[in-house]
């Protein structure tokens, strides 16, 4: 396995948020009404923070080639993920590598994740089994 | 003014997280039955097509008894149960002004269809830091029977008040 993964690129939507509202149980109104966002001092609406992480998890078990291999994930949401009314939505950039191997053959991969050239994940790191 | 009786004093500008909320557990909460359906739902929502999601049969072969979800899915059955946390008056949370700081998730083994899952939530961490509090939830979550199978930690930001 190669200490680097190549970069997945994500594409986020308002569409993709109300799905996600729905599938996740999360309504909070900051992630579906930019009225309501800009009145609490945000920009307009923005993604869940665990939707970016869902997207992480995504990137992270495609790298590891399977989708049952997480043992461990943890993030930190060091800033919003705003996503604009049009079609084009944000766009996230996750990029990965090897940070350790035990010797039970478990990898832990260090993530970054990036929109608009700005870290939105900090400490992003999973521990996945190895097939 | 006696410290203990804050509701006879005026509202501080910057209200308090009860810090005597340390290390408090709360029973368990009611039984979280997994639906094949609504982990279909959740891996479509976050673009999650591997088969292991959607199709029991793909599920068995890998060893499951059905579809095996996601790993940011248990947030679907910790978010629920930490309304408990949340939602208690005596906390002092004001959840208008929470943002979500850190996640993690630890496996036990994944969460399949057909679990019947039950929470146990307990505040590990009470920090004020800055002007703004820093509380720590740490939910096991176990089957009915008591086998572990994923533990959340959430660490959530209260902002304090704009200056």
């Amino acid at each position: 396995m190669s200490d680097q993964f190549p970069p997945q690129t994500f594409r986020i939507t308002r569409a993709d948020l109300v799905r996600y509202c729905g599938a996740s149980g999360d309504f909070n109104v900051i992630h579906w009404s930019d009225r309501l966002a800009r009145h609490v001092g945000l920009p307009g609406v923005i993604a869940h923070g665990m939707f970016t992480m869902a997207l992480a998890g995504r990137a992270v078990t495609a790298w590891a080639g399977a989708a049952d291999a997480v043992e461990d994930f943890s993030v930190r949401f060091s800033r919003p993920v705003p996503v604009p009314d049009d079609d084009e939505g944000a766009e996230v950039v996750f990029t990965g590598r090897v940070k350790s191997t035990d010797d039970e053959g478990r990898t832990t991969i260090a993530v970054t994740a990036t929109c608009n050239g700005e870290t939105v994940l900090k400490l992003a790191q999973a521990t996945i089994r190895k097939k | 003014m006696p410290l203990d009786q804050p509701s006879a004093a005026p509202p501080p500008p910057n209200k308090r997280i009860n810090t005597s909320f340390i290390g408090r557990s709360w029973p368990p909460t009611d039984v979280y039955l997994v639906g094949r359906e609504k982990i279909r739902e959740f891996a479509t929502a976050i673009g999650a097509t591997d088969a292991l999601h959607h199709d029991p049969e793909a599920a068995r072969t890998a060893g499951y008894a059905d579809v095996v979800a996601p790993p940011t899915f248990p947030t679907v059955v910790t978010m629920k149960a930490s309304r408990q946390i949340i939602d208690d008056p005596d906390l002092g949370l004001d959840y208008s002004r929470v943002v979500h700081g850190d996640q993690r998730f630890a496996f036990a083994r994944p969460i399949v269809a057909g679990d019947t899952l039950v929470c146990v939530n307990t505040v590990e961490e009470i920090l004020e830091r800055g002007g703004h509090h820093f509380i720590t939830t740490r939910t096991d979550v176990t089957t009915e029977a008591g086998e572990p199978v994923v533990t959340g930690w959430s660490k959530l930001v209260q902002r304090g008040a704009e200056q």
